[in-house]
């Protein structure tokens, strides 16, 4: 039986979810690009993994258009102008997500959407009518919980409706992140987003003032919590699989001088072909029309090198085998892990990136959520593995050690009782210790909702259930969520109960 | 240095007190009310050793006469308390304040502020002001959950270290409260009365009883007269879990309606205070 013939027969994928996974069957018919077989080997061995991206990239992974420029100027090739109203605004970011490509071919960035609808809003009534009838468009034609929205840090009229039919709309998509920063953000707004994340899983909160040092003020949230440059993108998200890396080291000198050195350097010469071809000779940056109008720059776009199984990594380096004495618990594990990742950012560093003017010519490190199929054996990004988390104060001073080195995204997710909901003030003096402590973001939900977070994206369990009874379901990213729900565990972390 | 048993601390409350707050449990209670929720947290250990044979995991041992706890072992079963025949537990620890100055300063980022309560913490009221002093070193609001058997007039220093008292009126009626809690309350209305008078009085809390409906009025009534709109009125529902098989048989395991609750917060409000919370 083909590939193929499986996919279509497959009576749990929707009509555009068999058109993906076709597609990518159709590009990976090509070898263009001469891959090094050593990174096929590392592939093969599970070394690395190049996150299924395809095998000759016709755009970037992850695009962050600067919708701004929609507003104020429209767009030529959508033969758009610039919109005068409400009603026109959202129509044009609507049929605008239509055009921005990525690995998922939904957009995984749809703006700072407070900002860009706030000057349009007049009648406030009319305007919670418009923004709840594009938020329920955006879940059942985004279909994909890697969809975005960014919210904050000011708040806004704009803003609070956005919670507010969030709160009420119960859905997983779009994803969500408010920039958050204590001095900008009024209390009563991040009390409001607290709570509308206990209701459904959603703002997540981002480290503003962290991610403005880094960036400057241009920058977004997007897909899962990927911080990247607004007008930019990311190039391309391969990653390296600590954990199994670690079990074929020798000794802990073995992995960091000759391991780790040795696949950075794979990786790295992989991101450059990838990065190489997309700039020079596919069309993408030649001719799209959200280059030729301004909506991204080819220089803001950066490569990501991901990792992920710090945790696992560190236990095999060090041979504890209980995860609950591990890395999270002893201070030699976590002083280990600070000390592998600081290594891994040195040796990054170390490598010449191509088409990185705004990225300082280097890649970024991203902790990558992992997939559904890394199992148990593998915890997403620099997590203590779920079921061994400590309490919540240790495990966000844990975070505060590794955020730092993740610009291109990073983050934990904690999970509250049912208390907390009466008490959102509450989570936000957390939330705010968190950040000023050095937390990069921030995501919660409580423990018994519907709409919850699987690694770093969101699910619903009623969808879940029908996906576990073989029936078809809007958002791909279940298929996913199932997975993890099932190798993982990944929906049995701790809860932060009175 | 001044060590006071501690029953619990813990790390994020988010209902002891506005925000996200450090929560410390004291051992040791001089009321003894029909309704309480931790009964083990009345008296101290006697170390009488009954505890030990029924702990399932072997975390508990007699080491020189004394009960001893082994807290890795413990799986937080309760065996213990079930056994304890003097309303106590083994679980407790004896603390000096730098040693809960340690976990302040770790939890100091996260909360917004601490709360000691217990038991009762004004059992330990030197311990208390040798620690507020420290805690001041900190932006952390202070608050005190009391039944207020003690008289706060008598410890002005630790009263200036605080932001205010959330107390206790379990009865307006002296002999009904004697009943309730087998200790006179004279003490406790003097508190009500001077808390507000200095400005440091955060909240008053009333249990509401089923089938004590004249004496649920008197105290909501008589209590609102006195704070008016000074503060916060929280008004709690008698609820069983937890209360000892004694408890039980005098209030029941139901508790009352919430149609006779709505009227014990309109009686509040009618008497002139504002800020009612029900739970």
């Amino acid at each position: 039986m083909s590939d193929v013939y499986k996919i279509v027969t497959d009576k749990t994928l929707t009509y555009k979810q068999q058109f993906v996974l076709l597609a990518k069957i159709g590009e990976n018919t090509d070898t263009t690009i001469p891959y090094n077989p050593l990174w096929i080997q590392a592939i093969e061995e599970g070394m690395v993994c190049d996150l299924f991206e395809g095998a000759l990239p016709y755009r970037p992974r992850y695009i962050i258009p600067d919708y701004h420029v929609l507003m104020e100027k429209g767009s030529d090739f959508l033969e758009l102008g610039a919109p005068t109203d409400l009603w026109e605004a959202i129509h044009s970011l609507l049929i605008m997500y239509n055009h921005v490509p990525s690995v998922s071919s939904f957009p995984v960035f749809l703006g700072d959407l407070d900002t860009l609808l706030d000057p349009f809003i007049k009648d406030e009534q009319e305007a919670e009518k418009a923004i709840r009838l594009f938020m329920l468009h955006i879940d059942r034609v985004f279909t994909d919980s890697f969809v975005h929205a960014n919210i904050g840090p000011k708040d806004t009229k704009a803003g609070r409706i956005i919670l507010k039919v969030t709160k009420e709309l119960q859905t997983a998509v779009p994803n969500m992140t408010v920039k958050y920063d204590p001095d900008i953000t009024s209390d009563e707004f991040a009390s409001l987003c607290a709570s509308t994340m206990l209701d459904t899983a959603k703002p997540s909160f981002a480290n503003h003032k962290m991610f403005t040092e880094e960036f400057g003020e241009g920058y977004a949230l997007a897909s899962c919590y990927n911080g990247l440059r607004l007008a930019g993108g990311g190039y391309t998200l391969p990653r390296l699989k600590l954990a199994s890396i670690a079990q074929k080291a020798q000794s802990i000198e073995h992995f960091k001088n000759e391991l780790l050195p040795y696949y950075v350097q794979l990786m790295s010469e992989f991101m450059d072909m990838r990065i190489r071809f997309m700039v020079e000779e596919a069309s993408f940056f030649k001719s799209n029309f959200l280059v030729k109008e301004g909506f991204i720059k080819q220089e803001n776009f950066v490569g990501m090198f991901g990792m992920v199984g710090l945790a696992e990594s560190v236990n095999t380096l060090l041979e504890i085998d209980d995860l609950k004495k591990g890395y999270g618990h002893l201070q030699e594990a976590d002083d280990l892990g600070e000390d592998i990742i600081k290594h891994l950012d040195h040796l990054i560093s170390l490598h010449p990136a191509p088409y990185s003017e705004n990225s300082q010519n280097r890649y970024w490190l991203h902790a990558q959520v992992g997939i559904e199929r890394d199992g148990l054996g593998s915890s997403p990004g620099t997590r203590i593995p779920v079921g061994a988390e400590p309490e919540t104060h240790k495990q966000i001073n844990h975070s505060t050690r590794f955020h730092k080195y993740f610009p291109a995204g990073t983050g934990d997710i904690y999970r509250f009782d049912e208390t907390w909901k009466k008490t959102p003030e509450a989570l936000v003096d957390i939330i705010r210790g968190a950040l000023l402590r050095g937390v990069r973001y921030f995501s919660g939900y409580c423990e018994n909702n519907d709409v919850v977070r699987v690694t770093g994206y969101l699910v619903k369990r009623s969808e879940l259930e029908k996906l576990d009874r073989k029936e078809a379901v809007k958002n791909h990213a279940t298929v996913l969520g199932q997975g993890s729900r099932d190798l993982a565990k990944a929906l049995d972390r701790r809860v932060n109960r009175q | 240095m001044i060590k006071a048993p501690i029953c619990k601390i813990i790390p994020f409350s988010n209902v002891d007190g506005p925000g996200n707050r450090m929560a410390i449990f004291f051992q040791g209670c001089p009321f003894n009310c029909w309704y309480c929720h931790n009964p083990e947290t009345i008296n101290l250990c006697n170390h009488c050793g009954l505890c030990v044979d029924t702990c399932p995991e072997k975390a508990l041992s007699m080491i020189h006469n004394q009960v001893t706890w082994n807290e890795q072992q413990c799986i937080s079963c309760d065996q213990c308390l079930a056994t304890c025949p003097n309303q106590s537990s083994p679980k407790v620890k004896s603390y000096t304040t730098d040693d809960v100055m340690v976990q302040v300063d770790e939890l100091s980022p996260f909360i917004r502020g601490l709360t000691v309560s217990g038991g009762e913490a004004m059992m330990y009221p030197e311990f208390l002001t040798e620690l507020f002093q420290k805690v001041k070193k900190y932006p952390l609001n202070i608050l005190i959950d009391s039944n207020g058997y003690r008289p706060f007039a008598d410890y002005p220093m630790l009263l200036d270290l605080i932001d205010g008292v959330m107390l206790d009126v379990k009865s307006i009626d002296p002999s009904f409260h004697k009943k309730l809690t087998g200790q006179d309350n004279t003490i406790v209305i003097e508190n009500l009365k001077y808390l507000i008078s200095i400005n440091k009085l955060y909240e008053v809390r009333i249990v509401c009883l089923p089938s004590y409906d004249e004496q649920n009025r008197k105290t909501i009534q008589q209590v609102s007269q006195i704070i008016q709109h000074h503060c916060r009125l929280k008004l709690i529902k008698y609820r069983p879990y937890g209360v000892t098989d004694n408890g039980l048989d005098i209030l029941g395991k139901e508790t009352f309606s919430e149609v006779l609750f709505e009227e014990y917060k309109q009686l509040a409000k009618a008497f002139g205070v504002k800020d009612i919370a029900m739970i």
